[in-house]
């Protein structure tokens, strides 16, 4: 068979074109994910985290060092590198809209803690140029630490701080590493994951086992008679940063 | 096509000056390899402010390249016959931009080998893919209006048609980079310093102030080094266009600082807050005084008809000055700090972050001087 040159270059004009329609193809065939909770959704993992009984025991951290073990959180010294899962801030500012300015010291210096609010609406996976970060159809905001390209945009897109970033290697800093869940590399994004990993084998999160104060009250969203959804009928409670419309998976009863 | 020969061709000084150059980029690499290295430690970045100079820079340049828009478009679209000898040099300020914004891009990543899953996960629901549009397709239309339009005039023939069609589609493309820059930050919705509708405008009026402003000092300085001159009149007129979108430029920023501090919302003056407010031990404010001082003492000498052509060129370095301040330092890192749980960072770039950055200047100034090197060898070889 003969090709001549032009029929080489038309042919391979035409099979790059195909290459690169691909993935438009693919992602037109993909159902559009809806924004915010549908009524229908069947689970939307989340969380209620009673800041009353936490007070008792203020900064006692057993859940901050429990997720710590868990996921390899580095330990970083340099307070600009750390890297932060869930973590502890004063009261005060966690919620400075929440403030009337005569609460006591006592409740506006207790430590809350925080952690990513698996959004409804969720601004990082928005952004991401990459869909390295995106949201499951249980609430659950995922990364993928191999696809990541360390652009940094969610970092900047996320309103609660809740993102961090691997400006050295965090190998190093891990006093023990847990071979069952990975490290991860510099320059990638990472976060709470609501303990994924755990869920999938039937287990609550690790901060909620290890509290021991039963200050976390984690379950279903969409189901009325989970724990978390009874804790929001009897008690007030509320979300960082509401107004934004981020829709916040995480509630605070004060 | 791209007529390298013409710049392989050039005196002991430019040789130098090339070589110059050379070094600073050398030790730019060698900072990045560290960085590749190390990872992004060893900048002044950090969880709070995490991005910086890098980004900054790649901002303040897409408005440079968006600039050129400023000669083209009076050439192209108003038959403007004065710019007839500064289009090109334009054009050609856009190209090196451009490529100076990828590369300020490519350092700030930090898994730079992944770059490409933007390519193979297009995500079009995040700014930066859009982004990435529109900077590459600014890029190519650039390269093929200026390599074209030299290419006939070597060869002393008449543009081919589809010509003008390109650069009348380069108008619109070149204002779309410089607004999905814009709201690449505006639409944050947790960062209350970008989240205004006057930030793409704003983006504009300064671009087409400090790109005019570079584009001057650089035909200014072609015409001490090189026998080429662009012409009194078409400086005159860039001169023109730099001074009302300087006075527009400084007007959106009061327009912005007047609701921000009327309405007084504690999220919204905190960032005004600290780049401005003296005396508060943030390195940043006083450098932003200069930027502040230096557009109303530029505005003064290009409004003031004794001054404006004598005093033309130190009007240039203030305006260019005044906006890379406020616009490849200040408007990044004022929106970081304070962070959104009210922490200040006090971020400094770090020695390697400005070699660097001082690096991607270099590229810079490197490809300006090859593609201006062509275009003088060119147009000489066709004046004789």
């Amino acid at each position: 068979m003969k090709i001549t040159r032009k029929d080489f270059l038309r042919l391979s004009g035409l099979s790059l074109l195909a290459a690169g329609c691909k993935p438009a193809v693919r992602s037109a065939n993909q159902p559009a994910s809806g924004t915010g909770a549908a009524p229908t959704q069947l689970t939307r993992w989340g969380m209620v985290i009673d800041l009353r009984k936490c007070r008792e025991k203020d900064g006692c951290n057993a859940c901050v060092h429990a997720c710590n073990a868990a996921h390899n959180v580095p330990q970083i010294a340099n307070r600009a590198h750390e890297v932060k899962w869930l973590w502890t801030e004063p009261y005060a500012t966690v919620f400075p809209s929440a403030q009337t300015g005569y609460a006591p010291q006592t409740v506006t210096e207790t430590m809350v803690p925080l952690l990513c609010n698996h959004c409804a609406d969720p601004p990082c996976t928005r952004v991401c140029p990459t869909q390295a970060t995106w949201k499951r159809d249980d609430g659950i905001v995922m990364m993928d630490w191999h696809r990541c390209i360390g652009c940094r945009y969610c970092v900047a897109a996320c309103p609660y701080g809740s993102r961090s970033f691997n400006f050295e290697d965090p190998r190093p800093s891990i006093a023990s590493i847990n071979p069952d869940f990975p490290t991860r590399t510099k320059g990638v994004v990472e976060k709470c994951n609501f303990c994924e990993e755990r869920l999938t084998r039937g287990l609550k999160p690790a901060c909620v086992d290890a509290c021991p104060q039963h200050v976390f009250a984690f379950g279903n969203l969409a189901d009325p008679d989970s724990e978390p959804r009874q804790l929001l009928r009897d008690r007030f409670a509320v979300q960082r940063e509401p107004e934004l419309g981020t829709g916040p998976s995480v509630f605070y009863l004060v | 096509m791209l007529m390298l020969d013409k710049a392989l061709k050039g005196s002991r000084r430019y040789w130098m000056w090339l070589l110059c150059l050379f070094c600073i980029i050398a030790a730019g690499l060698c900072f990045y390899l560290r960085q590749l290295d190390q990872g992004l430690g060893i900048t002044g970045l950090g969880r709070d402010v995490s991005w910086g100079l890098y980004i900054a820079q790649f901002t303040f340049f897409v408005g440079v390249a968006a600039s050129a828009v400023m000669v083209v478009l009076p050439y192209y679209l108003h038959r403007e016959k004065q710019f007839a000898r500064i289009t090109i040099l334009g054009e050609f300020l856009a190209i090196a931009s451009v490529i100076m914004c990828i590369l300020f891009i490519f350092v700030d990543l930090g898994q730079p080998a992944r770059v490409l899953n933007i390519i193979l996960y297009p995500s079009p629901r995040s700014l930066m893919f859009w982004d990435m549009l529109s900077l590459s397709g600014y890029l190519l239309l650039n390269a093929i209006i200026a390599f074209v339009t030299l290419r006939v005039e070597r060869e002393e023939a008449a543009a081919p048609r589809w010509i003008k069609p390109l650069a009348i589609l380069s108008i619109p493309w070149a204002i779309s980079i410089h607004t999905v820059t814009a709201f690449l930050y505006s639409g944050l919705a947790g960062r209350s310093f970008w989240l205004t509708a006057i930030l793409a405008p704003r983006f504009l009026a300064s671009a087409f102030s400090s790109g005019p402003a570079l584009l001057i000092l650089l035909c200014l300085a072609l015409r001490k080094l090189s026998a080429y001159d662009v012409g009194k009149d078409a400086i005159r007129k860039l001169a023109i266009i730099m001074t009302y979108a300087m006075a527009i430029n400084v007007f959106f920023v009061l327009v912005e600082v007047f609701t921000v501090f009327y309405a007084a919302i504690p999220e919204h003056t905190m960032h005004f807050e600290y780049l401005y407010l003296l005396g508060g031990g943030h390195n940043l404010a006083p450098w932003m005084w200069v930027s502040a001082v230096f557009a109303v003492a530029a505005l003064v000498i290009l409004f003031t008809p004794a001054w404006r052509r004598t005093q033309l060129p130190l009007a240039c370095i203030l305006v260019f000055i005044s906006l890379w301040l406020e616009k490849g330092l200040g408007l990044i890192v004022g929106g970081f700090e304070p962070s959104p749980l009210g922490a200040i960072a006090h971020y400094a770039p770090t020695l390697p972050e400005w070699t660097i950055v001082a690096g991607i200047w270099a590229v810079g100034a490197f490809l300006i001087t090859v593609f201006y090197k062509i275009v003088l060898s060119v147009r000489e070889e066709v004046d004789s």
